[in-house]
Parts: C-alpha cells; structure tokens; sequence
C-alpha cells in the first residue's frame, strides 16, 4: 500500500503563545505540497496523539519554545507506543539545548530544528524521509 | 495487516483502523473497492447535517458548539471538515481543527479533516464515501462540514438529510441574498455572529426570500440568530434539526431524498468514468489533437470543432 499524499500535524503543546513559528512551517509546508492540519495553541499530548490517530498523519511536528520539551516529546512518543501508532514520525522545533536533543534523539524522536532554521531544510527533511520508505 | 483483518478491526469498533480505512479510500488504495462492498450494507444508519457557508462565517466553532449539545443525546458523533488544497502546490492547510479543541478529547466523536484536491464542489472528492465509512462505524450523527463557499458550491445538500447554511451580518445585502445558489439550498438557516450590525437586516432581507422562494414547499426553513463563541443561539439550532428530522420522516421524505443523492452519484461517478475511457482511447486523442490544430489556426470554431469531434468519436463506435 503506498501512500500518495503525506499528511503532516503541526501541533502547539504547553501554554504559551507563541505560535508564530508553528504557523510559519505549517504554511511553507501547505506551499511544499503537504496536507498540514493545524490545531492551534495549548494542545496536551493526548489531544496531538488523539488528532494523529483520527487523521491518519505520517509524521507529528511539535513546536516547543516553553521548556517543557523533556516533558513533551517523551509523554507523545509514550502515548503513540501505547495506541500502537508508532508509524507516526514525530519530529520538532523550538529552544531545545544540545544535551536535551541528544537525550531526546535517543528516545527515538526526529530532527529537532532550532529557530532561524530555513523552510527548505524542513522540507528536505520530510522529503527525505518518506524517499527511504 | 490483511484487508479481512482491517475489516475485523473496524468492526470491534478500532479508531485507528477506521482512520486507515478513511485513508485507503480517500487515496483510491486497491483495497478501496472491497471496502466499500463491506461498507455499503451497513450505511443509512447514521443522521447526516451538512453545515455550509462563506469563509469565516463562523461553520467550524458552530459544529463544535452543536457536537458538545448533541453529546447529550448522542454518544457517536463523526465530523468530516473539509478545507481547499492549493491550486498551485496542491498542498493544504486544514485549520478547521482549531475551532474544535474542546471535542479532542471526547469519546465517540471522530473528526477528519478532507483536503480537496482540487474538487470545486465545496467538497473534498470521497466526502461521501468517508461520510458512509463513519456511518457504518455506528456514528449517529454525522457533520460535514463544506470549505468555505460562494455562491454555487451546493452539493453538500444532496449529501446530507439537513442542509444547514451559515451566513453573517457582512453576507450582503437584500441583492446578493436574492441570488441563486446558497440561499435556495437551506433547511436551516444561521445568521452567526448575530452581535454584529445588520444581523436584523439581514434576518428580515432573508425572511422574505424564505417566503417567496420556499411558498411551493411545505418545509419554510426557520432562521437562527446565533453567536457561536458564546453558545448562544445553539439550542435552537438543534430543535430546529430535530424539527426537520421529524419533517422529514413524517411525509416519508427521508427515504426519497437518500435515494435521489445515491443516484445522482451513480450518474456523476458513471459521467466521470465514462470520461476517462474516452480519453483513453487512442483514436479519440488523436482527433481532439488535429481538432484543437484546426482551432487554433481558426480553419474551425470551437463549436465546429467540437461538431467534428463528437462525429468521430460516434463513428468509432
């Protein structure tokens, strides 16, 4: 079965508000020829898991600029585990220190992006990701 | 996974697998056709609304506030929310989610986000055959929500039992309201953001439409002032729903209704493959090539052209 379009949530975890960088990836991806589903501001993981699962998505993109990336990234990877979606690839953006991306490389999330990174690297990223498929 | 295996899955009532089952359809996987036969003895079950109007009239947060009042009849709820793809990069942004935060976590209620891929109906292409898939999940009620439309997008009501049609104070006025389109396809209509001026022009503008084009018919759909964010308006919009439900099934309406949209689809499916093969054909391509040279060096006029097209493509035959 190959799947012709790729579907890409773009999700907001935590409380803060800014949303900015979110809505920049998700439209230059919408521009890259992606299906983006967007979902606004203070998602939990459960809901991002939830919305994942519905809409059948490929790959799970969070934006985290609150410092809650430790609590985040793992509780999603957690929740996909226990609802069997481990398919799904979840990668991210935001203010995450070097060590904390290696611990969270481990675990087994995706690229993490820092801010200033450019749309087009993003879009390689994701293409190349489902050319190895 | 095998399909009978996918299809055991659907059946034990598994979210996930009924998302792939969405998938493989709306992606015209092989599998599609055999889940569709599984599928067709199953649906008729569910309610269908259809919720229709222009951009930022407010369709998303009204189906979140209507889905949490329904939950209190309902436990089975599915929402499919369909948003435009990109004419230019065929991708999509499908916002509609963010009016419906407060649903993510309630159980029974499905939502899926369409893209349309470059449908101009309003809808996504397998709208309906999602809508169907729910349906025979066991959802009860089923939403779908059309993208933000202009004035001729009105298949949405040949989908669903209750078409309901959004407008807000900034729709327009008496002249825009007694156009075609829209505002001949509702069993329902809203006026949102009623807090706004010119909501009482509008309503009056549209009652007298009402009057006028709905005289011949035995259903005069009502109008609702309603402000979506604040709940307001919201429970009349279901009573309303329940009346033309019961509308419908007293003069055994629902039934016909169910029964033209089924073909009408037979006929626009038919129409499409019927298009495909011809183009398909060899010979046929052949002539509309020489046909379209001739046009361009005006040795033909369009219709000529097309005279001469159809001529071939009946001898060939």
């Amino acid at each position: 079965m190959e799947k012709k379009k790729i579907k890409i949530l773009i999700a907001k975890p935590g409380l803060d508000g800014h949303d900015r960088g979110a809505k920049v990836v998700a439209r230059g991806l919408r521009d890259a020829g992606f299906e983006v589903i967007y979902t606004g501001l203070h998602q939990t993981p459960e809901m991002i898991v939830n919305t994942a699962i519905q809409e059948d998505v490929d790959v799970i993109g969070l934006s985290i600029l609150s410092g809650a990336h430790m609590t985040i990234f793992p509780e999603v990877l957690r929740l996909l585990k226990e609802k069997g979606a481990t398919n799904i690839h979840l990668f991210g953006g935001g203010i995450i220190p070097d060590e904390d991306k290696e611990k969270l490389y481990q675990l087994g999330v995706g690229k993490l992006f820092d801010p200033g990174t450019k749309i087009s690297e993003i879009v390689e990223y994701l293409n190349n990701l489902f050319k190895e498929k | 996974m095998t399909i009978k295996e996918y299809l055991k899955k659907f059946e034990e009532k598994d979210e996930r697998i009924l998302a792939k089952i969405i998938t493989m359809v709306e992606e015209e996987y092989k599998e599609s056709e055999e889940i569709l036969r599984y599928i067709n003895k199953k649906i008729g079950k569910a309610y269908r609304i259809g919720i229709t109007g222009p951009q930022g009239s407010g369709k998303s947060t009204l189906i979140a506030k209507l889905t949490k009042r329904l939950l209190n009849r309902y436990k089975e709820i599915g929402i499919i929310a369909c948003d435009p793809s990109s004419p230019f990069s065929y991708g999509a942004l499908l916002g509609d989610r963010i009016r419906m935060n407060e649903l993510f976590l309630e159980k029974g209620v499905f939502i899926r986000s369409m893209a349309t891929r470059g449908s101009l109906n309003g809808l996504a292409y397998k709208t309906k055959e999602v809508a169907d898939i729910l349906d025979a999940f066991g959802k009860e009620i089923i939403i779908i929500e059309t993208i933000g439309v202009g004035q001729v997008e009105v298949e949405i009501s040949n989908l669903v039992d209750t078409t309901v049609v959004v407008f807000v104070p900034e729709s327009g006025d008496g002249i825009q309201i007694l156009k075609a389109g829209l505002t001949e396809i509702g069993d329902i209509f809203v006026i949102n953001k009623s807090d706004r001026i010119g909501a009482d022009i509008l309503f009056y503008e549209l009652k007298n439409l009402i009057e006028i084009s709905y005289q011949n018919s035995k259903w005069k759909p009502p109008i609702i002032l309603t402000q979506a964010v604040n709940n307001y308006g919201i429970e009349e919009l279901e009573k309303e729903i329940v009346n033309h439900y019961n509308y419908l099934v007293e003069n055994n309406l629902l039934e016909e209704k169910r029964e033209k949209a089924i073909i009408r689809e037979l006929v626009n499916n038919f129409e499409k493959e019927i298009l495909k093969i011809l183009w398909q054909n060899e010979k046929v391509r052949k002539s509309f090539a020489e046909v379209s040279k001739e046009v361009l060096e005006k040795k033909l006029t369009i219709e000529e052209g097309i005279k001469k097209l159809i001529r071939e493509v009946k001898y060939d035959q």
